[in-house]
């Protein structure tokens, strides 16, 4: 037996401690990072919501919370459906095809809903997460929060932090900070008014 | 004599002795302290670190006293700061000293920082010493906003729904990542729960090693000084520099005398103005968080709005607005760069030609007019103010290699001057 000391042989024990340890600890730390998943209970508290939307007059607005963030339903007047592909030229993205929604809404086109009576989507800007304000008028001059939306304004969703416009289903206009339109949650109807919110199919609610 | 280590510590005996023969107490004092040698010369600018260090103490003694009487959960923290505001004796001093600490912190930390593109501290061989105080920023940052968030006002609540998610704007994972820092599917309970955990106790550990490794790297290689030489060039015959004096009585005592100053300002400010108009507490935030309800202008705390006025003056592009963030991102990551982007042949402004002192100038307007754009709504003519002063801000960074080069230079004295 030779009194020589094996470097590579070493250096090669030494590198699968030292990648065998690392493994270790690449595995250690799941469980910590996992930690900060959404809870169990985060989780129950994430399930559909159903609203009644019956006594929402044509023009009024309905603002319930669905896993912690507003939800916008809009009952839109009839004037207001038939023109809602009128301004498609104005829009970042007119079909939704950058956007967050089912692919039963993004087939929809113009109107973006299941029932094009009532508009439901996210009150959740996509630029940073602000809350937009209701801003229906058409030509609105009305301030708000110190900004004139100016005469081609046909009237939909206004984000008071960073300017954003959006039209009343929620297609955000040209060059505005914000990238994509609101997005438009998984919602079905129960009946011809009754919403559930965080489902597909009003049969499968949980 | 059978034992012989008592002179490694220099006097023996006593409880002194005892102790230097178990621990490198004396030595440790005087390697830092009473036979550190700084230069002569320090000035003015010389104040900022031992006062962000006087500042690092306050937040620390403030923060523990502050945890005793807060509720980190959704539901009472907004109470049990009217509780410490109100109820608890003296609360109100402790939480001023602590909110107002913070702007204090990071008023010094950017006189700091000046200080250092004045006279070329960050220059080889101190490369390590300005990294570890950029990634000090960064975790300064990190911490001042998760503070921000745990009062849970309004303005907290819809801070921190911003911040966060700047992480979506992020290809892919985007989404999932931001789930994962919220715990949640919105700013919860879980959020405020971990951010307050996070701030008390991660983030802090942090900032204290990285202040550390700062020190001492700085006693590693000696101080700079407003002339930029090295005094360890010229030393005497127990290889002392000549320019140099122990940092304590000398420095010690000066710094003193910054302290007297500083506290004068900061106690007035905690006294008769703790919210300084809306800068350092903003008004919104003295509202309960309302999730539905965003408060009509989102602006954060001054500290952060240069950066935040570089992230909206960039406008979304192909269908995400990544870029503002990651230009965000690269303000910062940029200063990581400066000791190599600096070509300079001398370090200090005072034998630097006029083309740096412009851009200084110019780099010190943009970055305080950027702190202004961020204050305001994004109308009328702050976007595009913010637009040219973000890229006068980049262009002090990226261009630096060439006008450092050709711009003209005086000669270096061999030894500190004196300004009387």
């Amino acid at each position: 037996m030779s009194e020589e000391v094996d470097h590579s042989r070493r250096r090669l024990l030494t590198a699968a401690t030292v990648g065998t340890g690392a493994i270790g600890v690449a595995f250690a730390a799941v469980p910590f990072l996992a930690s900060w998943q959404p809870s169990a209970r985060a989780k129950a508290l994430g399930a559909p919501v159903e609203v009644d939307a019956s006594k929402l007059e044509a023009g009024q607005m309905l603002k319930v919370v669905w896993r912690g963030q507003a939800v916008f339903i809009v009952r839109r007047v009839r004037g207001i459906i038939d023109h809602l592909g009128d301004h498609d030229g104005m829009l970042a993205d007119p079909k939704s095809d950058d956007s967050m929604q089912p692919d039963y809404i993004k087939a929809t086109g113009a109107v973006r809903a299941r029932n094009p009576e009532y508009w439901v989507g996210l009150a959740v800007c996509t630029h940073l997460g602000c809350s937009p304000l209701g801003a229906f008028e058409a030509n609105n001059a009305f301030q708000v929060a110190g900004a004139d939306l100016g005469a081609n304004w046909p009237g939909g969703f206004y984000c008071p932090c960073h300017g954003s416009k959006y039209d009343l289903s929620g297609r955000v206009f040209k060059s505005m900070p914000a990238p994509k339109n609101l997005t438009v949650p998984p919602y079905a109807f129960a009946d011809a008014a009754r919403i559930v919110i965080g489902v597909d199919d009003a049969a499968k609610k949980a | 004599m059978a034992v012989a280590p008592e002179s490694a510590g220099g006097k023996s005996g006593g409880l002194t002795g005892w102790i230097d023969q178990r621990f490198p107490m004396t030595k440790l004092w005087k390697e830092h302290v009473s036979e550190y040698y700084a230069p002569k010369n320090f000035n003015f600018w010389y104040y900022f670190g031992s006062l962000a260090l006087l500042i690092l103490v306050n937040q620390l003694i403030t923060g523990i006293f502050l945890t005793m009487s807060y509720k980190p959960s959704s539901a009472e923290a907004f109470s049990s700061i009217e509780y410490i505001m109100r109820d608890v004796d003296w609360g109100w001093l402790i939480r001023y000293l602590h909110s107002t600490g913070a702007s204090a912190f990071f008023i010094v930390v950017y006189l700091h920082m000046f200080r250092a593109l004045l006279y070329g501290s960050h220059r080889k061989p101190r490369e390590l010493v300005w990294i570890f105080g950029c990634l000090i920023l960064l975790l300064l940052m990190a911490e001042a906003f998760m503070g921000y968030v745990l009062p849970w006002g309004n303005m907290s609540y819809w801070g921190a729904q911003v911040i966060v998610s700047l992480f979506s704007s992020i290809p892919i994972v985007g989404q999932s990542l931001v789930e994962w820092i919220r715990g949640d599917y919105y700013i919860a309970d879980a959020t405020l729960n971990r951010f307050f955990a996070l701030h008390v106790a991660a983030l802090p550990l942090a900032l204290i090693f990285l202040v550390l490794a700062h020190v001492m790297a700085l006693h590693e290689v000696g101080s700079n000084n407003p002339d930029g030489i090295e005094i360890k060039k010229h030393k005497d015959a127990q290889g002392r520099p000549l320019d140099g004096i122990p940092f304590h009585p000398y420095y010690t005592v000066k710094d003193l005398v910054g302290v007297a100053g500083f506290l004068l300002i900061f106690c007035g400010v905690i006294f008769f103005a703790p919210a300084f108009g809306g800068l350092f507490l903003e008004s919104p935030n003295f509202e309960p968080a309302n999730p539905l309800q965003t408060p009509p202008h989102i602006a954060p705390v001054w500290y952060f709005t240069p950066f935040y006025a570089m992230l909206r003056a960039v406008p979304s592009f192909a269908g995400t607005q990544v870029w503002g963030v990651m230009v965000m991102g690269a303000s910062i990551i940029v200063l990581f760069f400066v000791p190599w982007l600096d070509r300079s042949p001398v370090k200090s402004i005072r034998y630097r030609g006029p083309i740096y002192k412009i851009m200084l100038t110019i780099f010190v307007l943009s970055f305080v007019t950027l702190g202004l754009c961020g204050l305001k709504p994004p109308a009328g003519i702050y976007p595009n103010l913010a637009k040219v002063c973000t890229v006068l801000y980049f262009a002090f960074f990226l261009l630096m290699p060439w006008y450092t080069r050709f711009d003209s230079v005086k000669p270096v004295p061999e030894r500190v001057t004196q300004h009387a």
